[in-house]
């Protein structure tokens, strides 16, 4: 399975999914209007960071509150590879493995920002390549790895005609 | 008891009865494939799930009399792009048989309570996160996205984690100023935003025994603002119970005799303090309504304090019933009369005001008080703002006042 790397982008705990994208900027079928307005309340200057791709990470708790899908398709459609937090939110954490984001739960302490992140969809490690140190990582479920390898759920069930 | 091993909480016993593979215990930590009894989706999420199902390549829904499509998160459409959303759910549903219930009706949640959709033992999937209202009718309801929603509507079916369970005891009896709001936002500060993230949670007490069903509902929808996937006041009518041997993971004790009104501080709603600590914090508007409080007994405590009275100099109050039926209740028995003559603005039920969609937004720096269930930042549709969750009774005498106030604080004088 192919390897994730790119640069960490941090922020704190607590990040709320109208962070991410504020109800006003969800009622639209166009990603690309969403990835305009991805965490434009808490860094304006994200679209510009994340552009070209790379990690988001995070503290505990990433991505609570509303059920909104908006907010991991803007945050994947911006340039957000993959998601680094101590914890999610169960809502956001099934949303973005169904949109085929990849997440990962793990201690966020010792990564800061603009080290180089590596990960692999299924592994039970995350390599922080600037500071030389690999970081245990929660297991995904079964179910989880098979969507991921499918890019999402809508290809998933495309191809097994359901669960 | 359970004869095939240990007891089993109401999420365990729901989810089990629903599950594929009965050879499985469907005890907290296993993954489930489960049947859904009831799919509701509404005009935020519902586009989204449509444009999913027809790209996971469904073209007719599993069972179209188990499914909902509710208007409600910015009704009357404000613009254009909005509208042609919505028009898109209509045209799907209509193709597909799908039961759609207009903007106006009232709040998807309202709705499903006042429709009986949903019943004791039922597991229930709705495409918002305020879903759990419905563990208040014995349901294993959660709130799930749009992807989720396409492929439940597709297949009939989701996969679930089975939970694990708080059991948190209410002991004790409420002081005359306090309701329901204040015991969910000081559990809510209690066991943290996130302290029931990924379990589910049963509250048990004399309180709780007595309590309306409005009151239940109040608490059961706030019970994801603490991270839970799902929660059941168990009540005598609640139509489910937990085996007496089941197994939680933790207990928590809250006493409501020492309760005072709480409010929620900006911009987290597990930062609670007493009401009467905030006394010093003006109000520049006031909102009364959402799938927590906008019911008709919320609507009567707010005009019994604003009766023959007028909102402070320098303060708004937006009101929004929750549903038609709780708006034509409240013209008839004079409740809504009462609000305007004390200055509300009435606003059609549906959700804009609190999700920051449609309507009420307010200006940078300004402080408002809202019985709704949430006070993120940008949450009302201004990230400058500073959002206040409060009781119906708080909020009205607040807005009185033109600062934060206690209710109990009216009575006294």
């Amino acid at each position: 399975m192919m390897k994730i790397r790119g640069r960490a982008l941090k922020y704190g705990d607590n990040i709320s999914t109208d962070l991410v994208i504020a109800g006003k900027y969800t009622k639209t079928l166009n990603k690309k209007d969403l990835a305009e307005h991805a965490m434009e309340d808490l860094d304006p200057d994200f679209g510009k960071k994340i552009q070209g791709g790379g990690f988001l990470v995070a503290g505990s708790y990433f991505g609570c509150g509303s059920s909104r899908e908006q907010a991991p398709v803007a945050l994947k459609e911006a340039g957000v590879l993959c998601i680094v937090a101590k914890t999610f939110s169960r809502i956001f954490y099934r949303n973005a493995i169904n949109i085929g984001l990849p997440l990962v739960e793990c201690d966020t302490d010792v990564i800061e920002d603009g080290d180089v992140l590596e990960y692999r969809i299924g592994s039970d490690k995350l390599s922080d390549t600037t500071r030389n140190i690999d970081l245990a990582v929660s297991p995904l479920p079964e179910i989880m790895v098979e969507i991921l390898k499918e890019g999402g759920v809508v290809p998933y069930i495309k191809k097994h005609g359901g669960f | 008891m359970n004869a095939s091993g240990p007891g089993k909480t109401i999420a365990e016993k729901i989810l089990a009865s629903h599950s594929v593979s009965p050879e499985k215990k469907a005890s907290a930590g296993e993954i489930l494939f489960c049947e859904v009894d009831f799919l509701m989706s509404h005009d935020t999420t519902g586009p989204m799930a449509v444009q999913a199902f027809e790209n996971m390549g469904g073209v007719k829904v599993f069972d179209p009399s188990k499914i909902v499509f509710i208007m409600d998160h910015a009704v009357p459409a404000p613009y254009e792009r909005i509208a042609n959303m919505q028009a898109m759910m209509r045209s799907f549903a209509k193709a597909q048989g799908i039961p759609l219930i207009e903007g106006g009706e009232g709040v998807c949640h309202q709705i499903v309570v006042e429709k009986g959709f949903v019943s004791p033992g039922n597991l229930v999937l709705g495409a918002d996160s305020h879903t759990c209202t419905y563990g208040a009718l014995g349901a294993f309801a959660t709130g799930v996205g749009s992807t989720d929603m396409a492929a439940a509507m597709f297949t009939g079916k989701s996969w679930f984690k089975v939970p694990e369970t708080i059991r948190i005891t209410l002991k004790g009896s409420l002081r005359k100023s306090c309701s329901a709001k204040d015991v969910i936002l000081k559990t809510i500060g209690v066991i943290g935003a996130d302290g029931a993230n990924y379990r589910s949670v049963e509250f048990y007490g004399e309180w709780i025994d007595r309590s309306s069903l409005s009151d239940r509902l109040t608490l059961a929808n706030m019970v994801v603002e603490m991270g839970s996937k799902c929660g059941y006041l168990c009540h005598p009518d609640l139509g489910i119970a937990a085996d007496k041997d089941a197994k939680y993971v933790l207990d928590v004790e809250i006493d409501l005799d020492e309760l005072v009104p709480v409010v929620a501080q900006p911009h987290a709603v597990d930062d609670i303090c007493p009401a009467k600590d905030r006394s010093d914090v003006p109000v520049h508007q006031g909102f009364l309504g959402s799938c927590t409080n906008g019911r008709i007994e919320d609507l009567r405590v707010a005009a019994r304090i604003l009766k023959g009275r007028k909102i402070a100099d320098g303060t708004r109050l937006i009101v929004t019933p929750a549903s038609r039926t709780i708006y034509l209740e409240a013209m008839n028995d004079g409740t809504l009369q009462t609000l305007i003559e004390a200055g509300a603005t009435i606003f059609p039920p549906g959700c804009g005001v609190c999700v920051g969609t449609h309507g009420g937004v307010p200006a940078d720096g300004e402080v408002v008080i809202s019985t709704s269930n949430r006070n993120f930042k940008g949450r009302m549709g201004n990230n400058k703002a500073l959002i206040y969750l409060a009781s119906p009774a708080t909020v009205a005498a607040s807005v009185l006042q033109g600062r934060i106030t206690d209710p109990g604080e009216l009575e006294a004088e």
